[in-house]
């Protein structure tokens, strides 16, 4: 069996007395588009920052690759090729979208800003990525919620990712900028990064998502195969009408892999 | 800085060719009325409130008294505002990043007391007391940064117990007499004493700094077409090299008339351009400004945020004990006038009245000219008129409520936006 480009294994985090993560197991193969779904305070937006070194586990094992690594920082996970698109956008309102883009890994020529190459970039970007933005100059503030989703979007997609976390990424989105952010997700994929989908949205998990990792009250409730499992059967596992949590490690693996 | 973002405004909304193709004279006017009406209503105004408060004062004052805006008037406010000045662009690095430091006035106060007491006390060379004395500012700011960063306590806290200790440091130091005099000719007295009078040099340092703009700009201009994105039409970098050139001959012209460009005023100028290029150019300026936008984005985005915290308050320090030189030098001794909180209040001041946001993220450090400039003026104006002081704060405290009302509104209006 090929090994997962990202595994979890046992994870937990503890905010003071709150338990928000509880011995989590999570497989990310590469080339594939996992959901993660589960009710609010279900653990979610925990486990994303846990692995994209924004708020790192308090006990548990990270593999990349079947090694294990320590992502203990932001810093770690872009190294590893992890990039983020948090559900609080996590932009800087002042700044332009250039500088946003490119904020952390800023181009420069002997310490001065490449302004021109990275404006250069970024409208290429945005070009490929079919993304309209009407000035790549105006600070982030001045820009629709729509347009600054778009934008914290298309800056993880500044070095191809090899691990795209999304959280709730259409929340803001209307219909059109829903559908070209479900290509993006299947074109990565297909060119064989790993995508971990945070959503509500069952349609859009029916669209684009392999497998739905279900979460409640952070411990694992189920793990389930899109292509052949109910809405309703999810959506019960979310709620808690049925208790999955033994479900979690299938006795056949093979059998929730497509 | 204000009017390349608007340049780019309107650039950045239409395609490249259509801004190449100039599209008329009239048209690319319309792009710039609409780009300011835009920043506006954005509440983005940048430096032009307080471009027109420095106008109006000066206008009104030299209504009032003739010799306000004299030759012999503007050269000692030009050397009268160094001092302030300084401390002020430490401030700006400070608000930028969203903090305060209230503790730059006591700095100022112990590195001038600091010198004094190396140099005349211990007999210590003047080049080296300097150079201690600037290196503590460093120190201090950097452990201020220390206590806020990584022990969490508030800068606001960490920098009042500076306040009150780096001010009885300096008072012990003054010892009981609480002034120390130095020469008169030595190295940190010719700060503020020196003049280039010679037309060869200052009309030359006049040239220098045109072409040096005119320069940059077209290169900028020729890398952006180069890459087939919009740039800035030559009648604009032209129309802001005869500005830039009609305030620079202007103010050596004047300053000529009495005793030369101060060199006071030349390194202030240069310590301005040089942090300004270090905000707007640098990645680690661009760190500082993400900080004030918002920290928990800068830290998701891989900023070392207690790195730059930290700098930024070495930097505050730095330019505080700075500043207490260039204020000791004045009066050629080291006296506990800059600890007694007039210059704290006058810096954070200046940095606020000239654009700088108190709510952190925007601003520049020419803000700091501009700010300390309207203050120094409001005073000399004052002072020639013979107005007692308390008038002169009540006008100040006024000024200062004016430009932070503005800042807020335009942040409410930034907002408000960005909501929508």
């Amino acid at each position: 069996m090929v090994q997962p480009l990202l595994a979890l294994r046992g994870v937990s985090k503890r905010f003071a007395a709150v338990q928000a993560l509880v011995d989590v197991e999570l497989e990310i193969r590469a080339g594939e588009v996992v959901a993660l779904v589960g009710d609010n305070a279900a653990g979610k937006s925990t486990l994303v920052k846990v692995i994209s070194g924004v708020g790192p586990a308090d006990r548990g094992v990270v593999e990349w690759e079947g090694r294990t690594v320590q992502i203990r920082s932001p810093q770690d996970a872009q190294a590893l090729g992890i990039a983020t698109v948090y559900q609080d956008l996590a932009m800087c309102g002042n700044l332009d979208v250039v500088a946003n883009l490119y904020l952390g890994r800023e181009i420069h020529r002997f310490g001065v800003l490449d302004e021109v190459e990275m404006e250069r970039r970024t409208r290429e970007l945005l070009q490929t990525l079919s993304i309209r933005i009407p000035d790549v100059r105006a600070p982030l503030a001045t820009l629709s919620g729509g347009q600054r989703q778009v934008v914290a979007i298309t800056r993880s997609f500044l070095d191809p990712p090899r691990l795209l976390l999304l959280d709730e990424p259409t929340a803001s989105l209307g219909i059109e900028q829903t559908n070209q952010l479900l290509d993006l997700i299947e074109e990565l994929r297909d060119r064989g990064a790993g995508v971990l989908l945070i959503s509500h949205n069952m349609g859009d998990i029916k669209a684009v998502a392999d497998r739905v990792a279900v979460l409640r009250l952070g411990r694992n409730n189920g793990l389930f195969n899109v292509s052949t499992t109910s809405q309703e059967q999810i959506i019960s596992s979310i709620t808690g009408a049925v208790d999955n949590t033994a479900a979690h490690r299938p006795a056949n693996p093979e059998e929730v892999w497509p | 800085m204000k009017g390349r973002r608007a340049g780019a405004g309107t650039s950045g909304s239409e395609p490249p060719a259509g801004r190449r193709g100039g599209g008329g004279r009239r048209g690319r006017l319309r792009a710039y009325v609409d780009a300011g009406r835009r920043r506006l209503h954005e509440g983005e105004l940048g430096p032009a409130p307080a471009l027109l408060a420095l106008a109006v004062t000066w206008t009104v004052f030299q209504g009032l008294n003739e010799n306000f805006l004299s030759p012999r008037n503007l050269s000692v406010l030009s050397v009268d505002i160094v001092g302030t000045g300084m401390v002020a662009v430490g401030v700006v690095f400070v608000l930028l990043i969203g903090e305060i430091d209230l503790s730059v006035g006591s700095l100022a106060g112990l590195s001038g007391a600091l010198f004094a007491a190396l140099n005349v006390n211990l007999g210590m060379a003047e080049w080296l007391a300097v150079l201690l004395a600037v290196a503590c500012g460093a120190a201090t700011g950097a452990v201020h940064g220390f206590f806020f960063t990584k022990i969490g306590v508030p800068a606001f806290v960490v920098t009042l117990a500076g306040l009150l200790a780096w001010n009885g440091l300096m008072l012990f130091l003054l010892g009981p007499e609480g002034s120390i005099s130095f020469s008169d000719d030595g190295l940190v007295a010719t700060l503020t004493s020196r003049y280039f009078g010679a037309a060869a040099v200052t009309y030359g340092l006049a040239v220098l700094g045109t072409a040096g703009y005119v320069l940059v700009a077209f290169r900028d201009r020729r890398r952006r077409g180069a890459a087939g994105m919009p740039y800035r039409p030559v009648g604009e970098i032209w129309a802001r090299a005869v500005l830039l050139a009609v305030v620079a001959f202007t103010t050596v012209y004047v300053l000529g008339r009495f005793e030369g460009l101060p060199l006071a005023l030349l390194i202030f100028l240069g310590v301005i351009v040089a942090s300004d290029l270090c905000l707007r150019r640098t990645p680690y300026g661009r760190q500082v400004l993400a900080l004030g936008g918002g920290v928990e984005a800068a830290r998701r985005a891989g900023v070392d945020v207690a790195h730059v915290r930290i700098t930024v308050f070495l930097v505050s320090g730095t330019l505080a004990a700075v500043g207490g030189l260039f204020v000791a030098s004045r009066l050629t001794s080291a006296t506990q006038v800059p600890g007694s909180g007039m210059l704290l209040i006058n810096a954070i001041a200046a940095a606020v009245i000239g654009g700088t946001s108190l709510f952190g993220g925007r601003g520049s450090t020419w803000s700091a000219l501009l700010g300390v400039l309207i203050i120094q003026s409001i005073a000399s104006g004052m002072a020639l008129l013979g107005v007692q002081p308390a008038v002169q704060f009540m006008i100040t405290g006024g000024v200062l409520l004016t430009a932070v009302a503005l800042d807020s509104l335009a942040r409410h209006a930034a907002e408000s936006r960005g909501r929508a």
